[in-house]
Order: C-alpha cells, then sequence, then structure tokens
C-alpha cells in the first residue's frame, strides 16, 4: 500500500476510534466466553451436588445438563453476535476510514 | 478418539473413576471385528467420489497460491464448513458419543471444552489473519520481524504441532480400521498415508477443502439422522430420554450428574486453556484462513464453523443418551456375550456405530462406519498440507533462499515434502501401533497454545513485540509445554511405564504455566530488547496494524 495511504488513515482519528471500538467489543467479549467457560467447570470441581440436584420437584434432569447445552449454546450465539456486528458496523467504519484516505 | 483417549488418561490419574472411562474409550485395546462389507463399500464410493474431485481440483492447482490456499477463492460459508470438517474427528464422534454412553453427563464436559477455543478465534484473531497471511501463520507472526529466526521458530511450532496430531490420527485410523471394517491395522496406515497424499499432492487445498466439506456433511447428515430417530422415540422430549436412560443405565441417577472427571481445579483450568486458546494456535486451523477472499469471509467462516461444530456436540450428546436407551435393553445384539457387564462389542468407542445399526439398520451403519473412517482422511490431509506449507514456504523459501525463489520451484518442494511427510506419517503410524498416544493430542493443544498462539497474538497486538521476544517466549513455551507433558502422568506412567505417583508434574495439562511463561518471556525479552532492529520492528507496527485492522493491501483473490 502507498505511504500516504498509510500516514492518512494513521492521522484519522475515525480509525483510532473504529480500532478502539473493535477491540473494546473482542476484549469483553472474550472474558465474558472466559467466564462462562471456567465458570462451569470450576462449579463442577468445587460443587458437583448443585449440578446434579433436578431441574424440578419429580423431574430425572439435572440442572447441569440444560446449563452445559446452554454454554454450548452461549458460545455459538456470542461469536454469531460479533461476526454481525464487525461485518455490519465495524465494517462500515473501517470502509469509511479506507474511502477517506484513497480521496 | 485419540484426542479424548489422551484427556481421558490424563484426568484417569486424578481419578480412579476416571479410569474406567479411559479403558472404555482405549482404541489401544480395539478387538479386530468381523469384515464389514457394507462399510468397506460406503467408503470405497466416499474414497472414489473425492478422487475425482481431486482430479478436477488438479486442473485448477497451478500456482503457490492455488496450492496452499485454493487461490483464495473459497467462500466464508464453504470455509465454515470445511473448517468444521477438519476439525470434527473421529474422536469427538465415537469417543464423546462413547463417554456419554458411558457416565452420562461427564461427556458433555469434553464437547464444551472443544468448542470454547472458537470465539476465541473469531474475536482475536480471525480477521487479522486474514490481512495479514498469505500462506501460513509465519506470515502472520512474522510480518514485521526479521524472517529468518521468526520464521524457523514458526515452522519448529508448526511441524510440531502437526507431527503429535498426525500420529495420534493415524495410530487412531489403524484402530478403527479393526472396529470398523474389520481390516487389518497396517492396511489402515497405508491406505490412509497414500490417499491422503494423492489429495494434497494433486489437489492441494482445493482438494483438501472439498474433502473435508463432504465429509462435513457427511457426518452431519449422519448423527442429525441419528439423534432424530432417538428423539422421534421420546416424542421429542428429553426429559422422557433421561426418565428411560437412568432406569436402564448400569449407574442410573449419576449419569445426570457430573462424575469424577474433574477433580482437581488446577487440571481443569490447565486444560481449559490448552483447548480455549490451543485452537488458535493450530497451523492447519490458522491456514484455513488464508482460503477466503476478504476479512469478511474469514469471520462468516468462523460463525459457521462455530455453529456446526456446537450443532454437532449436541448431537452427539443425544446420541449418546441414544445408544444408552437402545442398546441396553438388548444385551444379546450389542454386548459381548450378550453380558452388559463385558462391555459393548468392539468397546465403549462403538456406541454411536452400534446406535447407528439400531435406528437404521445394516446399510446405515456401514454409513457412519465409513463416514467414521473418512472423518480421519480428511483431518490427516489438512495437518500434511499446513506441514508441507511450513517446510516449503517458511523455511525453504523464506529462510534458506531469503525469498528469492520463483513459484514453480516453491510448489516442487512443497509437493516433495508432501511425499515425504505422507512417507514419515505412515512410519510413524507403524512404529507407534503398540504404544499408548493417548496424551498426544492434548500435547499438540498445549505446544499450540503455548508456543504458536502467544506469539501469534503478541506480534499482532502489542506494538513493542520485538523478533526476539517472540522467539524467546515462544521457545521457552514449546520446550515447557513438551517438557512439563513428559513429566506429567499421561506420559511418565500410563505411557513409560514409571510407577503410580511418580511422575514429578502432577498436572493433566501444562498450559497454565507454559502458556503464562511465554507471554511473559515474550514481554520481558521485548522490554529489554534496544537494538536498532527492534527500533525497526516497533517503527513498522503503525503500518501493520492498519493493514490488520483495515486489510488495506492484504493479498487478495487470485481470481478463479
Amino acid at each position: 500500500m502507498a505511504a500516504d495511504v498509510v500516514e492518512r488513515i494513521q492521522a484519522n482519528p475515525k480509525f483510532k476510534k473504529m480500532v478502539s471500538t473493535r477491540n473494546t467489543y473482542s476484549i469483553i467479549m472474550t472474558i465474558m466466553m472466559m467466564v462462562v467457560y471456567f465458570g462451569y467447570i470450576l462449579l463442577i470441581a468445587f460443587n458437583k451436588p448443585f449440578l446434579a440436584q433436578k431441574v424440578s420437584e419429580g423431574s430425572v434432569m439435572s440442572i447441569g445438563i440444560p446449563m452445559g447445552l446452554g454454554v454450548l449454546v452461549f458460545t455459538i450465539i456470542i461469536t454469531a453476535i460479533y461476526v454481525r456486528k464487525a461485518n455490519t458496523e465495524f465494517d462500515a467504519l473501517k470502509d469509511e476510514v479506507v474511502r477517506e484516505a484513497s480521496k | 478418539m485419540i484426542k479424548l483417549k489422551h484427556i481421558l488418561a490424563a484426568v484417569a490419574t486424578l481419578a480412579a473413576a476416571g479410569a474406567v472411562f479411559a479403558a472404555g474409550a482405549d482404541l489401544g485395546q480395539a478387538q479386530k471385528q468381523e469384515t464389514n462389507w457394507t462399510a468397506i463399500v460406503m467408503f470405497a464410493i466416499f474414497v472414489g467420489s473425492t478422487l475425482m474431485i481431486t482430479k478436477w481440483a488438479a486442473s485448477k492447482t497451478k500456482t503457490a497460491a492455488d496450492f496452499y490456499t485454493a487461490g483464495g477463492g473459497i467462500t466464508g460459508f464453504q470455509n465454515g464448513l470445511a473448517i468444521a470438517g477438519d476439525y470434527m474427528s473421529a474422536a469427538s464422534f465415537l469417543g464423546i458419543s462413547g463417554l456419554v454412553f458411558g457416565s452420562g453427563f461427564d461427556g458433555l464436559i469434553f464437547s464444551i471444552g472443544w468448542l470454547v477455543g472458537w470465539p476465541v478465534i473469531t474475536f482475536l484473531m480471525a480477521e487479522r489473519l486474514r490481512n495479514l497471511g498469505k500462506f501460513t501463520f509465519a506470515d502472520v507472526a512474522g510480518y514485521r520481524f526479521d524472517a529468518g529466526p521468526i520464521r524457523s521458530f514458526a515452522a519448529t511450532g508448526s511441524l510440531v504441532v502437526v507431527a503429535f496430531y498426525l500420529i495420534a490420527q493415524m495410530v487412531g485410523a489403524g484402530q478403527l480400521i479393526k472396529l470398523l471394517f474389520g481390516l487389518e491395522y497396517t492396511v489402515a496406515v497405508v491406505m490412509v498415508g497414500a490417499i491422503m497424499m494423492i489429495y494434497v499432492l494433486f489437489g492441494g487445498m482445493t482438494a483438501t477443502t472439498w474433502v473435508q466439506i463432504i465429509k462435513a456433511v457427511m457426518l452431519l447428515t449422519g448423527a442429525t439422522f441419528m439423534a432424530f430417530m432417538v428423539m422421534l422415540q421420546f416424542g421429542f422430549s428429553p426429559e422422557a430420554m433421561f426418565v428411560k436412560a437412568v432406569e436402564v443405565h448400569s449407574k442410573h441417577d449419576a449419569i445426570m450428574g457430573p462424575g469424577a472427571l474433574i477433580n482437581d481445579p488446577v487440571s481443569a483450568i490447565s486444560v481449559g486453556m490448552a483447548l480455549m486458546f490451543g485452537t488458535a494456535g493450530l497451523p492447519h486451523i490458522l491456514m484455513r484462513f488464508f482460503t477466503v477472499p476478504s476479512a469478511k469471509e474469514a469471520r462468516k467462516s468462523v460463525a459457521w464453523a462455530t455453529t456446526w461444530i456446537g450443532y454437532f456436540y449436541i448431537l452427539t450428546f443425544i446420541i449418546g443418551f441414544g445408544a444408552i436407551t437402545n442398546l441396553v435393553p438388548n444385551p444379546a445384539d450389542y454386548f459381548v456375550g450378550g453380558d452388559i457387564t463385558k462391555g459393548l462389542k468392539g468397546g465403549g468407542n462403538m456406541a454411536a456405530v452400534h446406535l447407528a445399526k439400531a435406528v437404521g439398520g445394516d446399510l446405515f451403519m456401514g454409513f457412519i462406519s465409513a463416514v467414521a473412517f473418512a472423518t480421519i482422511l480428511a483431518v490427516v490431509a489438512g495437518l500434511t498440507l499446513s506441514g508441507a506449507s511450513a517446510v516449503s514456504h517458511d523455511l525453504y523459501a523464506s529462510v534458506w533462499r531469503h525469498g528469492n525463489v520463483d513459484q514453480a520451484t516453491e510448489l516442487r518442494v512443497s509437493k516433495m515434502t508432501t511425499i515425504a511427510l505422507g512417507i514419515l506419517a505412515v512410519i510413524l503410524g507403524i512404529v507407534f501401533e503398540k504404544q499408548n498416544v493417548a496424551f498426544m493430542v492434548m500435547l499438540a493443544f498445549a505446544v499450540a497454545c503455548s508456543a504458536n498462539f502467544p506469539v501469534l497474538f503478541m506480534s499482532v497486538l502489542w506494538k513493542d513485540c520485538t523478533t526476539k521476544g517472540a522467539v524467546a517466549g515462544g521457545t521457552v513455551g514449546l520446550i515447557m509445554s513438551v517438557a512439563l507433558t513428559v513429566i506429567s502422568p499421561a506420559v511418565w506412567e500410563a505411557t513409560l511405564g514409571n510407577p503410580k505417583g511418580s511422575a514429578m508434574f502432577p498436572f493433566a495439562s501444562p498450559a497454565i504455566f507454559s502458556m503464562t511463561s511465554a507471554f511473559l518471556v515474550i514481554w520481558l525479552v521485548s522490554l529489554m530488547d534496544r537494538g536498532p532492529q527492534a527500533q525497526k520492528e516497533r517503527a513498522a507496527f503503525p503500518a501493520q496494524l492498519i493493514r490488520s485492522e483495515t486489510g488495506v493491501g492484504a493479498s487478495g483473490a487470485s481470481g478463479h
């Protein structure tokens, strides 16, 4: 890429804003994923009876099962949310920055 | 299976009950079954059609870019399926459903562990990989660094991961063929090596991608059908399925709660870290991001991959419970000597295969067996391609020839490497036949998260990172993860046969120590690195940042 394009992108406050917004999202979402996953396995390590208790009186299913499936579904959904946001919002910001720089 | 087996073996040392699971998932003791012609014919059809695709792919594979990345012309959706095909192994399918069959809830813990690495790749790596890289992850890690040291390191990291993963897959293939087709171990190893070489040599990334896509579709279709048939039996009520499972299973209500799989919190966190961050350091997975034309498509790839893999793990959970409710009430058909206490015919990993027969008859069981075996081919092809690219693109073209090499020569070197790796894989597969390779996939993940991931992460995201820091930290992570694994119970006791309790490193995975050390060393050495080269590398960060965040200047699709 041309050196002046680099300079112009770098000088554009919108670029800094885009990078920091997107990084904030990435980091918060990574931390959320870590909390959910490590929380779940630590719960297994420290409190097995909690997970083994029944969802409701008289049922067979333990609450650990919907919770575990919940972690799987959470993983899929959080990924989808980020990709959607990045492919629309963040990409629009990015396109704007690139367009302004290559004028 | 192997993945599972070796985590299992590791965890087993911590819990007596774990040993039961480990034995259940131990393919090393696979007994040769009767020759299964339906499965062999189905598998032959799979191989035949994928070879046709390879022929077509060969006509499109002319340049190095075609060979390494299918010319960058794969769509996000296709790549998502291919990634899923690259990642969903026979271990995930047979091993996890077998574990659910044996102990219920605990199987779910594995499924979750194998999925949580994907968001990390999505949030931190996918688009940056696509924007900075061309053929290998060393392109990304070494974007602004001194090519010699960083590429030598990255290629070493790749090859170590590929080697361990490959051995595990080859040994798994040999054991699986005895179970599923009733053929000899060596037949399987040679066959897998030969077919994989044809895919990669002639069809490069295009053929590998389509083999992975077809395998993913077959596996997802087969698993969906099985789960559907199981749920149909219970009027789509999970509660009804669990009631029946608890009633017939010998452990009764215990299958509804966590068993003895996770007891030691340090091991739990360490294994968790290896799985979560190791996925973002697997060279054959990272390489897939260079096959799409843009960052947007790279993100779509991971979203699809995560969806398919997650969906698949939910299916394996249902399949495991379906196996309990369908197989246990009919011991004569599925258990050794018709006796439940003697275990399933062929071992605990056969739960899904027997269930396939129960819900879909012999023909469907043949299909599922063929799919399980085809799965290994797809994984092995991806591994070999990434190993070959590390040698030809990083070591040969960049380090040895300093980039002064024409495409045709580089392509020839990668093909020669493919042949060498294929032969090596067959030899290792045969050498390791009787060995306990249970630890190898977990070791691959430990190296990936302790060597490859920290270097990739810091070089892309931290402006002060330098070549010296990255190479020093990555090397520390690599050595520590291997050394600590060797003195951990899974290798020291279970593989090398030292007495129980003699392992110096008591935990199931080194990741918590080796990955942290790698980051620490990268940070420290980079800070102390004040030479002119370091200054130059820091000065190059803004340009790298712009390309990694915007894709301006990124290598595009080569126009297919």
